[in-house]
């Protein structure tokens, strides 16, 4: 073990430690600055992500561990990461003029984000399971603290308390499945445990920790059945906050998942693809219908981002490049259009304060006809609908899904895509059907309206030209998926192991 | 026309243009719904005047696709792929011919949020002419269920009192049997590796997949056409939507469900079409007769044609289903002619119901007495609606007959019998609308069509009386493509009976060998 003791490649890594420097370095400085400073930190944090955002992009394509093995850098972690940042940076620049009127405008929101953000790189460079649970509670921990942010506010401490709790459970059976994968394989790094089960073969205590793992990753893509605190939290939470909650943790979420599955548990996908097919219904048919008696429009997104993991997973079910190729996709336009659905949320304020009843949307497209309009479009994309982007979205996730031959899972998916187009559609009803309520106070954030134009300009002419958004996904999909097809192709082949660790 | 120039995506986007200009019109509420009727009659009329130039154009000699546009678009073999056929080619026009007859009756009759209302409808027009043009599978379902979205809208914000109940039902019943079809395209694309439509007409898809794809590509089409007993979205659509909104719904977007009939289920899934055409017979027959009788004894005007429409639909669907010419051939020309008749039916409602503000039937009666031109318009399109020799509405039902005629007798009996409940539902509603004494005071000062009505009308009686006498244009064009179609089934039949599988080819009958 002569490697633990040389001094590890820091190349990989680097986006990872400029954003820890600097979260530090922006922490000592509001300290310093005092309460004023939350202006020049947000405007840092930002500057922060896109510089780490370009190193990432700097970084080779090519597959390259380091730190013994524990942390992974390829063309996969290159587009999951580079969408993370994005969501960050958009949830920070979201969130700057809410913060401020509802005077929480302090430092620590952008650093903390930022935090959670780093945690997320790990997560998706994550090559063990050590590193995994590490990038997990990184993450987990500046969450359950953003959750509840407005503390003054009881709804939003109890949303925090309940994340975290929920949340501490969660990780304690991802901890537990660990322990017992660890057990059974005698090793943590997800290379090693490809070539153990190839040549070992799922062993029943594999496959409990295996199940074990899969329960605490969907608590973190609030995925069915271990959904229950999502609504709650996106209610409670501050609406920015939320907005940031459906986006980017999401997208780490998932590609620590892919990278569990198609990488670690390659040749164990007959065992999780079952799960995975249930636990994609199960959200999908539960977002579809739980959303449709809700009159908040907070949890009515929750139950939609519950609704849309579950449209996620259906690409990773199909255990196939061309499915992770669909999950990228798929993620990539989730993001955009709940950035544009989030800033249509925060515009929705009277003179006393944001509200958040959907009837508060009322006659909006005669108040505000291009808010409404954008809002439509992007209401209409989250339901699937063509010329949209979100009907490609779909459209990539169910062909790998068809492919595959999960006819099942996709018939279901398809149709209750058709449910949850009932209550999108009653969004729009709302705007554009029923009679004016009270207007909105002010005009749209200058941010905000950025956000969303961009957001709505990309979801309508998406159709357009879609290819750098598909060979982004290609790419991604095929430095990910080798291994999956090789375990695929040679059953009795010995796992060769990656380029050793410096 | 020969060269590269797009005729096809220029007729196919020039509506859209147009409706970016009204999108860019800023003036006070009255200029700015002036400056929208006049901007979107303008591109609508050329838009159509552009079309006819493929007709004229049209190469009637061959069954291939002419007008062809490709270019990349979704990876390597999902393209942007346009053209048109014989089948295809006459909807094109149907769609561009009736848009301004649309946007004229909107002339008045909508005041609120005009700029919004040519906006959808101009959209609407793109994305029906996308609908018949388009020869990727993919960019197909694109413009299908696009579609969806302007007429949601469009019955939702300018429709009736229960317009919200209508247009979640239309949209809803709609998507639902879509997105079966698009699992079935996303099947076909891995069997065939490829959306492209010439490709896979001419691809051979094994029997027992074809069952499947068939029955998810109907379950889109049958609730488009609408079959019964999907066909309950209809007849509240067509009552809440505006009349302009019933104009499209009736004379365009129900043709996209025999317009796929004819385009995917009859040349793709041969092997499953014949197997699954007496249970589309039997739906065809049913809708015909029961239908009509529900026709009857309507109080509503729409509902009354709403339900005719479905009856008249069933004809289309039994004569597609014969896959022989005389049945196809009527098909199509049953799909053109109720095009414009029902559309004109719904137009001459929506005269009444501009001047009355009621569609019901008990409210009527004796306007011949003080709307004697309208009477006269009114009097054609309920014949050509009935099938009277001499209207459109005749060689479509007749062609129809005669082609189910050849295949099963029983169907083209019960058939005729609808012919003559035809009959009694629209003489008896003209009888009640029309004629009687004029009592009602409130009819007393009612006023004929004016000028605008008689230059939205004019034309489609017209069109009516000239291809119900001289029908040749149109089954000219369609000639040679429907010859081709049917000669492809014919032929993929017999090479599946000689290749010795017998029907029906579902998986569980295998166990029996």
């Amino acid at each position: 073990m002569d490697t633990a003791l040389a001094m590890p490649d820091l190349g990989p890594a680097l986006a990872e430690i400029i954003l820890a420097v600097g979260a530090m370095a922006l922490l000592m400085f509001g300290v310093f600055r005092g309460e004023g400073s939350t202006r020049s930190v947000n405007i840092g944090a930002v500057l922060l992500l896109i510089v780490a955002g370009v190193v990432v992009l700097g970084q080779p394509d090519e597959r390259v561990t380091t730190f013994g093995g524990a942390f992974v850098m390829d063309g996969f972690a290159i587009v999951m990461k580079c969408l993370v940042l994005a969501g960050s940076a958009i949830a920070i620049i979201m969130a700057s003029s809410f913060m401020a009127r509802e005077n929480m405008d302090r430092f620590e929101f952008p650093i903390l984000i930022v935090l959670a953000t780093l945690g997320m790189l790990m997560m998706v460079s994550a090559n063990g399971l050590i590193a995994l649970y590490m990038g997990l509670e990184l993450q987990s921990l500046a969450l359950y603290v953003v959750a509840s942010f407005h503390r003054d506010n009881t709804r939003s401490t109890e949303a925090g308390l309940k994340y975290f709790v929920l949340g501490a459970l969660a990780s304690g059976m991802l901890l537990y499945g660990s322990s017992l994968i660890y057990g059974f394989s005698g090793t943590t790094n997800f290379d090693t445990l490809t070539g153990v089960l190839l040549v070992g073969g799922v062993s029943t205590g594999l496959i409990f920790g295996l199940v074990f793992v899969l329960a605490g990753l969907a608590f973190k893509i609030s995925a069915v059945p271990f959904h229950m605190w999502t609504p709650d939290v996106y209610e409670g939470a501050p609406t920015p906050v939320t907005a940031f909650f459906a986006a980017a943790p999401k997208i780490a979420a998932m590609a620590l998942f892919m990278r569990v599955m198609y990488g670690a548990f390659a040749p164990a996908v007959d065992q999780w693809q079952q799960v995975v097919v249930f636990i994609s219904i199960a959200s999908m048919v539960l977002g579809a219908f739980a959303a449709i008696g809700q009159t908040n429009i907070k949890r009515l997104m929750a139950y939609s981002s519950i609704g849309h993991m579950g449209f996620a997973l259906v690409g990773l079910a199909a255990g196939t490049a061309g499915g992770v190729e669909g999950v990228v996709i798929y993620l990539t336009i989730y993001l955009i259009m709940n950035a544009g659905a989030f800033c249509c949320i925060l515009a929705m304020r009277h003179k006393e304060g944001p509200v958040e009843d959907i009837s508060d949307l009322a006659g909006l497209s005669r108040n505000q006809p291009m808010l409404a309009a954008a809002f439509a479009v992007i209401l209409f994309s989250l339901a699937g609908i063509p010329p949209m982007a979100g009907f490609f979205a779909k459209f990539y996730v169910f062909l790998a899904a068809i492919d595959a031959g999960l006819y099942a899972l996709a018939i279901i998916g398809v149709l209750a895509s058709v449910v949850g187009a009932f209550y999108y559609l009653r969004v729009i009803k709302v705007m554009y059907f029923d009679e004016p309520a009270e207007t909105f106070a002010g005009p749209l954030d200058r941010e905000l309206g950025v956000v969303l134009t961009l957001s709505g300009l990309f979801t309508l002419l998406f159709i357009l030209y879609p290819q750098p958004v598909l060979k982004m996904a290609e790419g991604a999909a095929s430095s990910l998926v080798p291994t999956v097809e090789a375990a695929h192709v040679s059953e009795e082949a010995p796992a060769e192991p990656h380029a050793p660790a410096h | 026309m020969t060269g590269n120039f797009p005729i096809l995506s220029l007729i196919t986007f020039l509506p859209l243009v147009g409706a970016l200009i009204i999108f860019m019109i800023r003036a006070d509420e009255e200029v700015a719904a002036r400056n929208a009727r006049w901007v979107a009659l303008w591109t609508t009329a050329i838009t159509f005047i552009m079309s006819l130039t493929i007709w004229v154009g049209f190469d009637k000699g061959t069954a291939d696709f002419q007008f062809v546009e490709k270019a990349a678009w979704l990876g390597n073999s999902i393209n942007y792929h346009m053209g048109v056929d014989g089948i295809s080619m006459l909807f094109v026009i149907l769609t561009t011919f009736l848009m301004p007859f649309c946007i004229l009756a909107s002339w008045e009759s909508i005041q609120k949020r005009v700029k919004e209302y040519m906006i959808a409808f101009l959209l609407l027009e793109t994305l029906m002419i996308g609908v018949f043009c388009s020869l990727d599978l993919v960019l197909f379902y694109l413009f299908f269920e696009a579609g969806l979205i302007p007429m949601f809208l469009i019955i939702g914000v300018w429709g009736g009192a229960r317009r919200i109940y209508a247009s979640f039902k239309f949209f809803l019943y709609t998507l639902a049997g879509s997105v079966l079809m698009l699992l079935a395209i996303m099947a076909l694309y891995w069997q065939v590796g490829t959306t492209d439509i010439p490709t896979l007409l001419a691809a051979d898809i094994p029997a027992e997949m074809q069952t499947w794809l068939w029955l998810a590509f109907f379950a889109s089409f049958a609730v488009k056409m609408p079959m019964w007993p999907v066909h309950t979205w209809l007849p509240d659509a067509h009552v809440e939507a505006p009349t302009a909104g019933s104009v499209i719904l009736a004379g365009i977007l129900l043709k996209m469900g025999g317009y796929g009939f004819l385009r995917f289920s009859l040349p793709m899934f041969p092997i499953a079409s014949d197997l699954f055409a007496p249970m589309v017979f039997a739906l065809s027959v049913i809708a015909i007769i029961y239908t009509s009788l529900v026709a009857l004894v309507q109080e509503d005007m729409k509902k009354l044609i709403a339900y005719s429409s479905v009856a008249h639909m069933g004809f289309v669907t039994m004569g597609i289903f014969a896959a022989t010419t005389q049945g196809v051939q009527g098909g199509i020309f049953q799909m053109l002619s109720h095009g414009w008749v029902s559309g004109a039916l719904f137009l001459c409602v929506g005269v009444v119901y501009d001047r009355m503000h009621t569609r019901d039937i008990s409210a009527y009666g004796g306007l011949v007495k003080r709307m004697p031109l309208f009477a006269v318009g009114f009097m054609v399109f309920t014949m050509a609606n009935v099938g009277l020799p001499g209207t459109s509405g005749f060689v479509g039902e007749f062609l129809t007959i005669i082609g189910v005629f050849q295949v099963n007798t029983w169907v083209a009996f019960l058939a005729a019998t609808g012919v003559i409940l035809s009959a009694c539902y629209a003489l008896y509603l003209y009888r009640r609308v029309v004629f009687g004494e004029l009592e009602k005071d409130t009819l007393k000062s009612i006023t004929d069509v004016n000028r605008r009505e008689i230059l939205t009308l004019a034309p489609l009686i017209a069109a009516t009386i000239y291809f119900g006498v001289y029908p040749l244009p149109i089954l000219d064009v369609t000639a040679v493509s429907v010859d081709n179609l049917v000669t492809n089934y014919a032929a993929a039949l017999d090479a599946h009976a000689a290749a010795g599988s017998s029907f029906p080819d579902f998986a569980w009958l295998n166990l029996s060998r």
